[in-house]
């Protein structure tokens, strides 16, 4: 969708430099993960198959559908990939996918990337993974099961990515908290809708004519991902209610910007506004935005953290 | 969509356009970097980085204006901070529809925008003048995983073959697709996301299958799981400096901007 597109893929400009190099840090320790991950598991097939796979989403993308006044729907894709190809081989598929459109057709920046790839890329395949996998615990691996699963899984992957995308940019001091949740999660609820539909559409019909290619994710490798899907999810979810808490946006602003988001351009302005010290809305709202930091200190820490064990397993393999 | 296939790259010999890959890439991310840096009210700044990265178009044979009208792509995403002036606290400029318009966050929403639509400029500088080949070469030398690099050029490889075969998959539906005029064509919302669904899980299953088909024919001519490509000597000091002379000017500028306009 024309819209998904223009919500999803952040420009330079809009994400403040500690804020992009964040986003590289967690791209590249996730990314150095799934390069060892599906090695493990597809050894010299890798790279063909990951290449045409995330050539395929890309060609994916342009099978539309119209849906109502002249707006189209089309696949994003990160739900379907990790039904097929396990969680860490969704991330290198839809990392391609993502480097791709910003170097090769200026879809999105170059320093905010890692942030591209990790929204678009490692949140939506673990959201989505961990939903459809947490609900297949449920519902047991019937066919019917596995659509439903994957409709709800898609649908959360699009919210989790718009969710992240619009944490970013409030931390980054260029989009006002108290409107662009509201708008992005009401906007992607209806993108993720259409997400889900053709997810489950292309699954009906990869389970009816090569049933051997889905439901065998223990084959791809998944080590880890369940906890990162895990971390994803509540740091997502501590975002997701922070904004209630605080309905006061100038407060939020003013909060965003004392962290650490403003220039001295700034200086004189902070006279202006005596009326917007007020003492218990900078605290409320300062919740508000260490919930979003604290969400993304859990994602970055789990990420370590498996990085560490995977390490650490690597050596004991060795050594036996 | 279809334009979005529109490869960047234009044909060409001049100085940028024969300039080491690596250090090209390398500037580009300084440029924007840079840019991005520069002091949010420091307004002299932004046509003199303009100016800098318009020059360097003309060197490398774009006229300066298209590639401002190129970069303005990213000008929709403005509507992520459309909402700035109306939240951000600060003197009132005006009001519209009983919202104030603060000058603080108009100052921010302004320079959001032409950051982005500067940094455009300086990758797509980058990619109409470097082959998206040397650009990955690029990617590995300094130092991206070797594996990633090759499933990208990979993804390059098929992405064409792929969205061939897509196109045949939307031109059956099309000549299936009959309307009269008058007369509400395809069925419901869920019928047409489940005909195009389809056709991706269509999509998906020839593109796997190629993928072992070119595996194995991969394996038949001794693919062992590493690519091997050509090596290029160490950029000279002649190249680094050409490289390096528009992010000394970035640079200069910033210097002044800081110093001198962000009061």
């Amino acid at each position: 969708m024309f819209a998904s597109h223009l919500a999803m893929h952040i420009p330079d400009g809009f994400l403040s430099v500690p804020v992009s190099l964040f986003g590289w840090a967690l791209a590249i320790g996730l990314i150095a993960i799934a390069l060892g991950q599906t090695k493990k598991v597809l050894g010299e097939r890798q790279v063909p198959l990951m290449g045409i796979l995330a050539a395929f989403i890309f060609a994916a993308q342009m099978i539309n559908f119209p849906v109502a006044g002249g707006t189209s729907g089309h696949l994003i894709g990160g739900m379907l990939a990790a039904i097929l190809l396990g969680p860490w081989g969704a991330v290198l598929v839809m990392t391609s996918v993502v480097a791709l459109q910003a170097l090769l057709f200026q879809d999105g920046g170059l320093l905010v990337l890692g942030f591209n790839i990790f929204n678009m890329g490692i949140v939506s395949a673990f959201v989505g993974y961990g939903v459809y996998s947490l609900l297949g615990k449920v519902t047991g691996h019937s066919r019917a099961g596995n659509l439903f699963n994957a409709a709800v899984g898609a649908w959360m992957s699009v919210e989790a990515a718009a969710v992240a995308v619009t944490l970013q940019l409030v931390v980054s001091g260029t989009s006002p908290l108290s409107v662009a949740f509201p708008a992005m999660v009401g906007v992607h609820a209806l993108i993720g809708f259409g997400e889900a539909l053709i997810t489950v559409g292309a699954l009906a019909f990869i389970q009816q004519a090569r049933p051997d290619l889905v439901g065998r994710p223990n084959q791809m490798a998944k080590r880890g991902a369940g906890w990162i899907a895990v971390g994803l999810i509540i740091a997502l979810v501590i975002v997701g209610f922070s904004p209630l808490a605080d309905p006061n946006p100038d407060g939020l602003e003013r909060v965003a910007e004392d962290q650490g988001f403003i220039d001295t351009a700034q200086g004189p302005s902070y006279e202006i506004l005596p009326d917007y010290t007020v003492p218990f809305i900078e605290d409320s709202a300062l919740t508000t935005i260490a919930a979003g930091v604290i969400g993304v200190l859990i994602v970055a820490g789990v990420g370590y953290g498996v990085g560490r064990l995977n390490r650490r397993s690597n050596q004991q393999m060795e050594q036996v | 969509m279809a334009g979005a296939f529109q490869e960047r790259y234009r044909p060409g010999d001049s100085r940028i356009h024969r300039l080491d890959p690596r250090i090209k890439t390398v500037t580009a991310l300084f440029l924007i970097l840079g840019v991005v840096l520069t002091p949010e009210r420091a307004w002299p700044a932004y046509p003199l980085i303009w100016a800098l990265l318009g020059s360097m178009a003309e060197i490398s044979g774009i006229r300066a204006w298209r590639l401002g009208r190129m970069a303005a792509l990213v000008l929709p995403f403005t509507l992520a901070a459309v909402a700035l002036p109306f939240t951000m606290p600060g003197r009132t400029v005006f009001e519209i529809l009983g919202l104030a318009a603060s000058d603080t966050g108009l100052a921010r929403l302004f320079a959001v925008v032409l950051k982005s639509w500067l940094s455009a400029q300086s990758a797509l500088l980058l990619t109409t003048t470097t082959p998206f080949t040397d650009l990955l070469w690029a990617l590995s030398s300094l130092r991206v995983p070797p594996t990633l690099v090759t499933i990208l050029g990979f993804t390059y490889r098929y992405l064409y073959t792929l969205k061939e075969e897509a196109e045949r998959l939307i031109r059956a539906r099309d000549s299936r697709s009959g309307t009269l005029p008058g007369k509400k064509s395809g069925g419901s919302l869920c019928w047409r996301a489940q005909v195009a669904g389809a056709m991706i899980g269509n999509l998906f299953i020839r593109s796997y299958e190629r993928s072992e088909r070119v595996y194995l024919a991969m394996r038949a001519r001794g693919y062992t799981g590493e690519m091997k490509g050509f090596s290029r000597p160490a950029p000279t000091l002649n190249v680094l400096l050409s490289g390096a002379l528009p992010v000394l000017v970035l640079v200069l500028i910033e210097v002044m901007a800081v110093i001198l306009w962000s009061s």
